[in-house]
C-alpha cells in the first residue's frame, strides 16, 4: 500500500510540473515539498468520496498555505474529483483552478485559502463544528513554515488547544524557505516544535517525504485524545527536481518548457 | 419616550432566534457583556464560542463553522470587527460568500469616553466596498430585532452595525422590515433627509421643527446601506429636488457616499452630507460628542436651510 501511495505522489509531482509549465506562473517549490503528505492524506488517511464532495460526514483538508494550490489540484484530479485535463487551465481566465484555492469554483476545495494564516482558522472552525454536532469526521490542515510568521496562526493554535480539538491535525511543511530566503534569516519562527508543544499540541517530528513515517504519524494523531496534533514534517522545497531543491528562488516561479522536460525526466 | 440600545435589542433577538433555529452559532471576542451576546452564551453554552481577544481568528473560525451549515453571528466592537479583522472578513467570509453575520456594536462616536481609538467612523465605507456584503444600520431597537431576523433568513455574508447608547424607540412591533428597502417616515416636498442609525430620530425631530416654520421635508430611514434602495432615492430626488444625508460615520464613503453615487448617476440634484467630517473622534460623553461634531437637531435645521439655497429654481 505504501508503494501505491508513493506512485500517486510521483504522479502528483508530474501533474504539478506540467500544469505550472502551461500556466507560466505559480508556486512550484512549496507544491513539490507537500506532495507526499497530500498523497498520504488523500490515498490512505481521509474518509472522502470524490463523487460526493459535500458529504456532511467527510474528513476535511484545508490547505492553509494556499499558494501551493497546484499540489491540491493535482491531488484532487488524481483522486477523481475532476478530469486531469482541467489541470491545464490553471490560472487562466475563467478557470475553476484559481491561483489560490476557491471553494466556490472547484468541488473538493474545502476553503478559499491563500491569504496566509487564514486557512488554519477555517480548519479550527470546522473542527469546532464537528465537536458541537458530535460528528466523527476529522479535519486536516497544512501550514507553511514561513506562514507561521502570521500572528493569527497562533490565535488559531491557541483556540485549537483551548477547545481540545483532538479531531484536528495540522501539518507544518518545514522546508525552511520563504520568498526572500531562509526562514531563519527572514524572521525565524524556530524552535517550531517547542512552540507547537507550548501551544498545547501533541507534536510529532517526521521526514515529510517518507510515506511510512507520514502514515505512522497520522495513525498516532488519530489516537491522540484531548488535544490537537501537529506533525512537523521536514521537507525539501522543490523535492524531486534536483535543480529546484532547496532553492528559495523556486518559491513563486514556474518552469519553462525546457525545465519542464528536465523535471519530468528526473521524476520518471 | 421609550429608549433602548440597538445592541440590547440584538442580544435579546439572538436568544429568540437561538430557540427557533438549531443551526445558529454565536462567536465573540471577549466582549460578550458589552456586545450583549452574553445572554445567548448563558442560554446556549454549547453554541457559543469565545474566541478570546483574537478577532482575526474569530472571523476565520466563523468561516469554517459556516462551511458545515451553521449560521454564524460573530460579534465585537466595530473598530475591531471591520478594522482589525477586515481582511479576514473580506477573504475568509465574503470572498467565499459564507453565511456569517458580522454584528458589530459600539460603532461611531457615541462609544463616548473610550475615545477616538475605539470609535469606528469608517466601518460602513469599509464593509460596503466588499463584494457579496450586505450592510445594515438599524435606527432603533425594534428595527434592530427585525434586521436580525431578516439577516437570519438571508443566506450570505452581512455586516450589522449597532450602537452603544440607548436611543428612542421609533417603531411599533408590527413594523414591516425588508432588507434593501428604505422606510419613508415622513413626506414633504421641499427636501429629503436620508438617515441611518441614531440620526433617524434626530432627522424626524428636525423635520417636525422645520414644519413649524413652513418647510416640509421627507424623512427616510435608509437602514440598508448595501444593497442601497436606488428606486427610493431616485423617487425622492425627483419629488423633492434636494437631499441631505445623515450618519454617525465619516462623510467619506458611508451612507452619504452611497446616496451620492445613486443620485449622480440616475437623477442629479444637490446633496449635502452630514456626518463626521473626515476626522477622528475623542473622549467625551456621547451627548457632548454629538454636539461637538455638529450631529444635532439645530445643525440639521441649519443644513437644510443651506441645502434649500442650493436647490435649483
Amino acid at each position: 500500500l505504501v508503494e501505491e501511495v508513493e506512485t500517486k505522489a510521483k504522479s502528483i509531482r508530474r501533474s504539478i510540473i506540467k500544469m505550472l509549465g502551461l500556466a507560466g506562473s505559480g508556486h512550484t517549490g512549496g507544491s513539490l515539498s507537500a506532495a507526499d503528505i497530500l498523497a498520504c492524506l488523500y490515498f490512505w488517511e481521509m474518509q472522502i468520496d470524490p463523487h460526493n464532495p459535500k458529504w456532511p460526514d467527510r474528513d476535511r483538508f484545508v490547505l492553509s498555505k494556499g499558494h501551493a494550490a497546484p499540489v491540491l489540484y493535482a491531488t484532487l484530479a488524481e483522486k477523481g474529483y475532476f478530469a486531469k485535463e482541467k489541470l491545464e487551465t490553471l490560472r487562466k481566465l475563467g478557470s475553476p483552478l484559481q491561483g489560490h484555492p476557491d471553494m466556490l469554483k472547484l468541488a473538493g476545495v474545502e476553503a478559499s485559502s491563500g491569504s496566509l494564516g487564514q486557512g488554519i482558522s477555517w480548519a479550527v472552525g470546522m473542527a469546532l463544528a464537528g465537536k458541537m454536532d458530535d460528528k466523527s469526521y476529522r479535519v486536516y490542515s497544512m501550514l507553511g513554515d514561513g506562514e507561521i510568521q502570521e500572528g493569527m496562526v497562533w490565535e488559531a493554535l491557541m483556540a485549537a488547544a483551548h477547545y481540545k480539538l483532538d479531531n484536528l491535525l495540522v501539518f507544518l511543511d518545514h522546508n525552511g524557505l520563504q520568498i526572500d530566503g531562509k526562514i531563519t534569516d527572514v524572521l525565524s519562527p524556530e524552535p517550531v516544535a517547542d512552540k507547537f508543544r507550548a501551544f498545547g499540541f501533541e507534536v510529532i517530528n517526521i521526514n515529510g517525504h517518507d510515506c511510512t513515517e507520514i502514515m505512522q504519524a497520522l495513525e498516532k494523531g488519530r489516537q491522540t485524545k484531548g488535544k490537537p496534533t501537529a506533525i512537523i514534517a521536514e521537507t525539501i522545497k522543490g523535492k524531486g527536481c534536483s535543480f529546484m531543491e532547496n532553492q528559495a528562488d523556486w518559491h513563486g516561479v514556474a518552469p519553462n518548457a525546457e525545465e519542464v522536460e528536465k523535471a519530468l525526466a528526473e521524476l520518471g | 419616550m421609550k429608549k433602548q440600545a440597538t445592541r440590547d435589542a440584538y442580544g435579546k433577538a439572538l436568544i429568540e432566534l437561538g430557540h427557533i433555529h438549531e443551526d445558529i452559532v454565536v462567536l465573540d471576542a471577549d466582549l460578550s457583556k458589552s456586545t450583549k451576546t452574553a445572554g445567548f452564551a448563558t442560554e446556549f453554552p454549547k453554541r457559543f464560542i469565545n474566541a478570546g481577544i483574537a478577532e482575526q481568528n474569530m472571523m476565520g473560525m466563523a468561516a469554517g463553522l459556516a462551511t458545515t451549515g451553521k449560521t454564524v453571528f460573530a460579534s465585537s466592537f466595530a473598530i475591531f470587527a471591520a478594522g482589525r479583522a477586515f481582511e479576514q472578513v473580506r477573504n475568509s467570509i465574503a470572498y467565499a460568500n459564507l453565511n456569517v453575520k458580522v454584528c458589530a456594536t459600539h460603532a461611531g462616536i457615541t462609544v463616548g469616553e473610550d475615545g477616538g481609538s475605539h470609535q469606528a467612523v469608517e466601518d460602513i465605507a469599509i464593509m460596503r466596498s466588499i463584494p457579496n456584503m450586505t450592510v445594515v444600520v438599524p435606527s432603533d431597537g425594534v428595527s434592530a430585532r427585525k434586521a436580525l431576523f431578516a439577516l437570519y433568513a438571508y443566506k450570505g455574508p452581512a455586516y450589522l452595525r449597532l450602537g452603544r447608547p440607548t436611543v428612542p424607540v421609533l417603531y411599533e412591533e408590527n413594523l414591516e422590515f425588508n432588507l434593501g428597502k428604505g422606510i419613508e417616515l415622513k413626506a414633504g416636498g421641499d427636501a429629503t433627509l436620508i438617515a441611518c442609525g441614531i440620526m433617524v430620530a434626530m432627522a424626524q425631530e428636525a423635520a417636525d421643527k422645520l414644519a413649524e416654520s413652513g418647510i416640509n421635508v421627507s424623512v427616510v430611514d435608509m437602514h440598508t446601506i448595501k444593497p442601497i434602495d436606488t428606486d427610493l432615492i431616485v423617487k425622492k430626488a425627483e419629488e423633492t429636488g434636494a437631499i441631505l444625508t445623515l450618519e454617525e460615520h465619516s462623510i467619506v464613503g458611508g451612507l452619504g457616499g452611497a446616496v451620492c453615487e445613486v443620485v449622480s448617476e440616475h437623477y442629479p440634484v444637490p446633496v449635502l452630507r452630514m456626518g463626521i467630517n473626515d476626522v477622528f473622534g475623542q473622549s467625551g460623553t456621547p451627548g457632548d460628542l454629538l454636539n461637538y461634531y455638529n450631529l444635532n437637531v439645530s445643525h440639521i435645521i441649519q443644513k437644510v436651510q443651506d441645502l434649500l439655497k442650493k436647490k435649483r429654481k
